[in-house]
């Protein structure tokens, strides 16, 4: 993959920036999809108390200063804080100051935007076609594989390109949980903020930015052909 | 098969509190809507629980308050045909009827793929989605995935409501062959005459989340009082005819049976095949005397049976036809000018045009 920073005349910091985005960004989004499709069919179908208290919390990151939701994490993840002391000593994962945490950091403000484009392809999928598999002899989990998920598909698509897309753009939360170590934690944006911070560095703060356009642009252009192509197989119903 | 239901739901304001058994090949739970039909049949598949009571197919329990027993729908082996058809919009034809078979247990895969896709003729659709399928092929497919999925038992929700009369007189040979030559017992819900009479072999009549009356076809058929005021025009007498002639030379078919011979036109049917044929009752006029010099071609005697008001100015005549019964509605004038009484002799004029694809079946070919 060197040679594609090559070509783009990055220099090995500026490219390992950009790995470093491009890994975060989709660890961050296959481990959130999870989440986001079972919180997207809690709040979409769910019947229980509290309901709007967690749509207010999964929201929550959506609506508060990015650099409160890295404060938020730093005193909860960190590494002698509850949460992170715990999952350190007796699963050995480490969020502060590493890749991880900007994963963890970028999956969190990206979640909202996730479960909410999954969340309105649930709502629009017919409960009876539900129904019709249970009577047909599928159980629940057999019906949800089958039937529920691929008429969500092109939601949940859109809600993968969205949280990817914001780990991509995602600065603020970042920077004030996992700090802007270069080869470690320094991100895109992170790295394009270096670069304005000191003299001369206007090439690479405009390397990174036309890395960083041609990136989303790809996104986008994916999601569309993907989206397109479910949704012709869907159609009507 | 038995089906025994004995269950009670209430739902909002609305009180379900069917009884009922049938041995029949096909049972038509039949009612004005609202009685509470497509409830009891979702009580059946699972869809709904009962408050209160007990759902057996053949001894098998599937639901029963008081033993705690309740099968999940998924484990009941219920085929159910929804009205809607409910196809699957992401799989295609073939795939939407491969999805019941792929979760019925191998050793009761019962229906052959093959044999049900020519049932139902639907080989020419199995590579299309089913956005692009007419009304009446959605219905098909829907009804083929029910049965693929071998079923113990096979509900169907007023499948031909949604659908058009050409697309209804489509599919209702199909529903003829699968009564008689698949062996899966059918509940059909149903508000229409027409179809009832072609189909049912047993009938519960619900009203008003009751079963009000539950017996062989025939019997309830011709019991006017039991039919839902807007369908009451399609309502009358049923019965077993043969085809006895075919007049090539005016097109016509002689039906014959007890009550004696009937002449029908347009009916393109073997000799000596079985017909169900409805007489409505609004088609059978009454004479005190053998008419002469009338353009209707069949006249049957008989002696009037029984006297029933059937609303205001309306009498509703049942008539012994050597054993038969044909029913006829005239006004009450009519019944007072020609001073008719229970036991007295009349002479039932029906027109030839009375009888059509609509109200004489298909070949029957089922043991009653």
């Amino acid at each position: 993959m060197n040679w594609l920073g090559n070509w783009l005349g990055l220099g090995p910091d500026e490219w390992s920036a950009v790995r470093l985005s491009l890994q975060v960004s989709s660890v961050e989004m296959i481990v959130s999809l999870p989440f986001g499709i079972i919180a997207a069919m809690v709040l979409a179908r769910g019947k229980f108390r509290g309901k709007s208290f967690l749509d207010g919390v999964i929201h929550l990151p959506l609506v508060l200063p990015p650099v409160v939701t890295g404060y938020l994490l730093l005193i909860t993840f960190g590494r002698r804080a509850p949460v992170g002391a715990f999952l350190a000593d007796h699963f050995g994962i480490v969020f502060a100051f590493r890749w991880t945490g900007a994963a963890l950091a970028c999956g969190i403000m990206g979640f909202p935007l996730m479960v909410r484009a999954i969340r309105l392809s649930v709502e629009a999928v017919d409960r009876r076609l539900e129904s019709a598999a249970g009577t047909l002899g599928a159980n629940p989990a057999w019906a949800f594989a089958t039937v529920t998920l691929p008429l969500i598909l092109p939601g949940v698509i859109a809600g993968m390109i969205l949280s990817f897309a914001r780990a991509m753009g995602e600065f603020g939360a970042t920077i004030t949980f996992v700090s802007n170590i270069p080869g470690e934690t320094q991100t895109l944006p992170s790295a394009i903020y270096t670069f304005t911070q000191v003299p001369g560095g206007d090439a690479g703060a405009l390397r990174l930015t036309l890395v960083s356009v041609i990136v989303s642009m790809a996104a986008l252009v994916i999601s569309e052909a993907l989206a397109r192509h479910v949704g012709r197989r869907l159609q009507t119903r | 098969m038995t089906l025994s239901v004995a269950v009670r739901r209430r739902l909002g304001a609305f009180d379900l509190d069917a009884t009922f058994e049938s041995e029949g090949r096909l049972t038509v739970l039949f009612g004005p809507s609202g009685s509470g039909k497509t409830s009891v049949v979702n009580l059946i598949a699972g869809l709904l629980k009962p408050d209160w009571g007990r759902i057996a197919v053949d001894g098998r329990v599937l639901v029963d308050t008081k033993a705690q027993i309740s099968i999940p729908m998924h484990r009941r082996r219920i085929g159910y045909v929804f009205q809607d058809a409910r196809l699957f919009p992401h799989l295609t034809v073939r795939q939407n009827l491969g999805y019941g078979r792929f979760f019925a247990p191998k050793t009761e895969r019962k229906e052959d793929f093959a044999h049900v896709v020519d049932l139902l003729g639907i080989d020419h659709l199995l590579d299309r989605r089913p956005s692009l399928l007419s009304g009446g092929e959605k219905q098909r497919v829907a009804i083929g995935r029910a049965l693929l999925s071998s079923p113990r038992l096979l509900l169907m929700d007023e499948p031909l409501a949604a659908l058009d009369e050409a697309r209804k007189a489509e599919i209702m040979p199909y529903l003829e062959r699968l009564r008689d030559e698949t062996k899966v017992p059918i509940v059909y819900v149903s508000h229409s005459i027409a179809e009832v009479a072609r189909l049912a072999t047993t009938i519960a009549v619900m009203a008003e989340g009751k079963v009000v009356a539950c017996g062989a076809a025939r019997d309830i058929v011709g019991r006017l009082d039991l039919m839902p005021p807007d369908e009451r025009r399609e309502a009358g007498a049923v019965l077993d005819m043969v085809v006895a002639e075919q007049d090539r030379h005016f097109g016509m078919t002689v039906l014959r049976s007890a009550a004696g011979d009937i002449r029908a036109v347009g009916l393109n049917y073997a000799i000596g095949s079985v017909h169900r044929v409805r007489i409505r009752a609004r088609d059978v006029m009454l004479a005190v005397e053998r008419p002469v010099g009338l353009s209707a071609l069949n006249i049957l005697s008989g002696t009037i049976a029984a006297i029933a008001p059937a609303g205001d100015h309306l009498i509703e005549v049942r008539l012994n036809c050597h054993g038969e019964t044909i029913i006829s509605r005239i006004t009450r004038q009519s019944l007072e000018t020609l001073a008719l009484a229970v036991g007295r002799e009349v002479f039932a004029v029906v027109k030839a045009v009375a009888f059509d694809e609509g109200t004489v079946s298909r070949e029957e070919r089922i043991e009653t």
